[in-house]
Formats: structure tokens, C-alpha cells, sequence
């Protein structure tokens, strides 16, 4: 998640101060993903630095003002513009997870895929009724935690059809496996790995 | 629009079925306990073959364990004799199908009072509450359309109307959004939900994660044994934390 271009996009909307920032920031996601105020300041001062931001001073009350600079804009219109990179897949933990545990000896695939899913099921209705709730009693404000939950929602949904493809394909290969009896090297981990496999 | 009448509006204990005999035999469910309660939104998942749909003829009386006990509204479904059975599921229990069962030769609004009328209601009375359950599933100005005049989704939503109408405890259906796109998809499920926020039983066998995430409780079955559940947790903290990483 780009913090950096997150505060800057919220800057050019009016000079604002830190913690008004975190604040925003989490209004306009849902508090899908809360900010740490460190993280808020931390980010200010580097974009200080890339001269991005500059210090408008104090509001009265103690709190640094900052506003966004002219290259600022331009950042915020090219984060716009630009499609978000996809030739670095974010860390997939879960996709990790199996694809070291199929090629494991020993290691009960069927559990893991099946503990995965009944979490990942648990989420999707959380979000449903999250989404459900929102939607009944929906303000100007919660387009874009609608917005968010869609998307948290198009994400588990995804994750559960994976589980599904991983299990039919561990069953294609056990039976596959089974009729064919082949005696390679590779047997001796197919075997434990697949014992568990039923349908 | 609360439903009277006991809490736990579905039981299945210790149930099995088996088709066929001796060598051949298949056990399609196995030792299944699971109730659903009055205002419950059950969903069942399970891959093909698991006995998802076994499970649901058997909760509506369309089809008898080979051992354990249904209950549907404290009374044993065993000890009903065909008719009485036939009477039970007109009065308490709605089906929804798949391939929709509706009757081509009837409007929209003659489907959906068929039951009540089977049941000995007026005509007068079976067609008011067939409108105020077209009402409910949003198609009220449909009511005199024939089959062949609606869209599958218009088609479904009659199926459900039919399967609500006269106040039903308990609602079944298996794979309702089977031939529908995603939109009407989620407007059946909407209709089940409000029908369990209303107070009754509902139980849907569902395929699709993105269905089975409105339901209360998700079963998933295997080998026709339920190996887990997966309740929601209803606590928004605890989903924001989760969605926050």
C-alpha cells in the first residue's frame, strides 16, 4: 500500500496536519487499514525532504500544517494515471504454504486446504454482512467502504475458488497417480502426500 | 412479521442414508446431527457427491433416513403417514429447486397459491398472500405473467415466492442461483435472508462461497459426514484487525 501517495492525494485535497491525516485516511478506506500516527510523520518528513510537502506552520493549536507543492501534484496525477504494478505479485502467503506442502513428505494437504477454506469462509460472511449492513443504512460517506468490501469480498471469494482448484487437482493427480503406479524418484513423496486424499 | 412457534424448527439426528443393499451399498450421509432455528440462515457446502442435496430431501420429507430421526418443528417426520407428510410440507415447509418446478400453464401469481389451495385456502385468500409473497420477492407487478413471458431470474423469484408464501417456518433450497447471473444471484439471497431475519429456518445448498457467506453458519460436508462449520463472527473490530494486516 502506498502510504506516500495516499497522504499526498489527501493533501491536494486541503493543507491538513498529521493526525487529521490518519483520521481521513482511515474515514475514506473504512479503517480497512489503520495507519500508525509514527507512519503519518515518518512519510511526512520524507516527502519534506522530495520536497513534495511543505511546512505551512503552526494552526494555533500546536499542530503542524502541511500543504502539498506544485511536484507534489504532479506525483498524486501520475499515481492516478499509472495502473498499479503488477510484475511484483504481492507476498501470497497461502499460496507459499501450499506449494511447499505438496511437495513435502508427509504433510496432510487436504487439512490445510480445508482449515484455509472454513477460515476463509468465516471472513466472506463477516464482510457480506459487513457489506449488508452498510448498504442498509448507506450515507455519502460509505461509497467508499462499499467500494472496499467489494473488493475484500471479490478477494476471499477468490481465495476459496483456489482452495476448491488446489483440492480437485490434488484428486485428478491422486487418482492419476493411482492408475498409474509410476516408480520414480518422485513416488515415495506422492504417497504420504496423497494417502489422505478421498472425495 | 415474527414467526410463532418453537425455536429449533429443524433436526436432523443421527442421520443416514444409504442407497442400495449388501456390496453395492453407497452411504450418501452418515451420522448427521444439525438443527437450524427459527430466524437461522443455514448454508451446506460440500464438493459433488458429498450429499448436499440428500441432506435437503430429507429436511423437506421428500425422502426417508435409512436410520436416525428428522424432526421438523418437534414432530417426527417417521411417524406421519404420506398425507400427513404431504399436508406438513405444503403448511411449514417451502422448496426451492433448481430447474424451478413451476407450472407453465399457470401465472405467476396461480404458482404461487397452488400450495394454499392444495391446502383447502380460498381461492380470495390463497391469491392475496400470493401477492404480498410476490411483493416480498419484488416482482409484485408479475403476477399475471405466464411462464414463457418471464426471464430465468423473474422464473426463480416466483419459485421463491412459492416456497415463502403463507408464512413457511422452514425454507429449503438447493442451488436456487444455479442458472442465474450474479446480480439476480444476489437478489435471491437477499430474499433468504430476509426471510431468516423474519424469523424463519432457512437451509441453502450452495457451491458458490459468495452465497454461502450470507448464512449464519456454513456446514460443509464430505463423504456425507459434516467435518466442520464456520460461524461468522459478527464483531467488526475483530474484521477490521483481520483486514488491516
Amino acid at each position: 500500500m502506498s502510504i506516500r501517495h495516499s497522504l499526498l492525494a489527501l493533501l491536494q485535497d486541503q493543507p491538513r496536519y498529521g493526525y487529521q491525516l490518519r483520521v481521513e485516511f482511515e474515514n475514506r478506506t473504512g479503517a480497512t487499514w489503520p495507519l500508525n500516527i509514527g507512519q503519518v510523520y515518518t512519510t511526512l518528513d520524507r516527502l519534506e525532504r522530495d520536497a513534495l510537502v511543505a511546512k505551512e506552520g503552526d494552526d494555533g493549536e500546536g499542530h503542524v500544517v502541511y500543504s502539498i507543492t506544485p511536484a507534489g501534484k504532479a506525483e498524486v496525477r501520475n499515481w492516478f494515471a499509472a495502473p498499479v504494478e503488477r510484475n511484483n505479485p504481492p507476498r501470497n502467503e497461502l499460496a507459499i504454504k501450499l506449494a511447499l506442502a505438496v511437495t513435502l513428505p508427509g504433510v496432510d494437504v487436504q487439512a490445510i486446504i480445508q482449515a484455509q477454506r472454513v477460515a476463509s469462509i468465516r471472513a466472506l460472511q463477516d464482510y457480506t454482512k459487513a457489506r449488508r449492513d452498510t448498504a442498509a443504512n448507506q450515507r455519502a460517506a460509505d461509497t467508499a467502504w462499499l467500494l472496499v468490501l467489494d473488493s475484500l469480498i471479490f478477494q476471499t471469494e477468490a481465495e476459496v475458488r483456489w482452495l476448491d482448484l488446489c483440492e480437485a487437482r490434488m484428486v485428478q493427480q491422486a487418482q492419476a497417480a493411482g492408475a498409474a503406479r509410476k516408480a520414480s524418484n518422485g513416488a515415495t513423496e506422492d504417497a504420504p502426500l496423497n494417502a489422505d486424499i478421498r472425495r | 412479521m415474527s414467526v410463532q412457534g418453537p425455536q429449533q424448527v429443524l433436526e436432523l439426528a443421527a442421520v443416514g442414508r444409504t442407497f442400495g443393499e449388501g456390496a453395492t451399498a453407497v452411504a450418501a450421509l452418515r451420522d448427521v446431527d444439525l438443527t437450524v432455528s427459527a430466524g437461522e440462515f443455514v448454508a451446506v457446502m460440500g464438493p459433488s457427491g458429498s450429499g448436499k442435496s440428500s441432506l435437503l430431501a430429507l429436511a423437506g420429507g421428500l425422502d426417508r433416513p435409512s436410520s436416525g430421526a428428522v424432526y421438523v418443528e418437534s414432530t417426527p417426520l417417521a411417524g406421519l403417514g404420506l398425507n400427513e407428510l404431504a399436508r406438513l410440507r405444503r403448511r411449514a415447509v417451502g422448496y426451492v429447486f433448481q430447474d424451478f418446478n413451476l407450472v407453465p400453464t399457470l401465472t405467476a401469481a396461480e404458482n404461487v397459491a397452488l400450495p394454499l389451495e392444495l391446502d383447502g385456502t380460498s381461492t380470495r385468500k390463497a391469491h392475496r398472500q400470493a401477492a404480498d409473497a410476490l411483493r416480498q420477492v419484488g416482482i409484485p407487478e408479475l403476477a399475471d405473467r405466464f411462464m414463457d413471458q418471464m426471464s430465468g431470474g423473474q422464473q426463480q423469484r416466483v419459485a421463491i415466492a412459492r416456497a415463502i408464501v403463507g408464512q413457511r417456518r422452514l425454507i429449503l433450497a438447493d442451488e436456487p442461483t444455479g442458472a442465474l447471473d450474479s446480480t439476480t444471484g444476489q437478489g435471491v439471497m437477499e430474499v433468504l435472508r430476509a426471510r431468516a431475519d423474519a424469523g424463519a429456518a432457512v437451509m441453502l445448498v450452495t457451491h458458490e462461497a459468495r452465497h454461502a457467506a450470507w448464512a449464519d453458519r456454513v456446514v460443509f460436508l464430505r463423504d456425507g459426514r459434516i467435518i466442520d462449520q464456520a460461524a461468522a463472527m459478527h464483531d467488526p473490530t475483530m474484521l477490521l484487525t483481520q483486514a488491516g494486516l
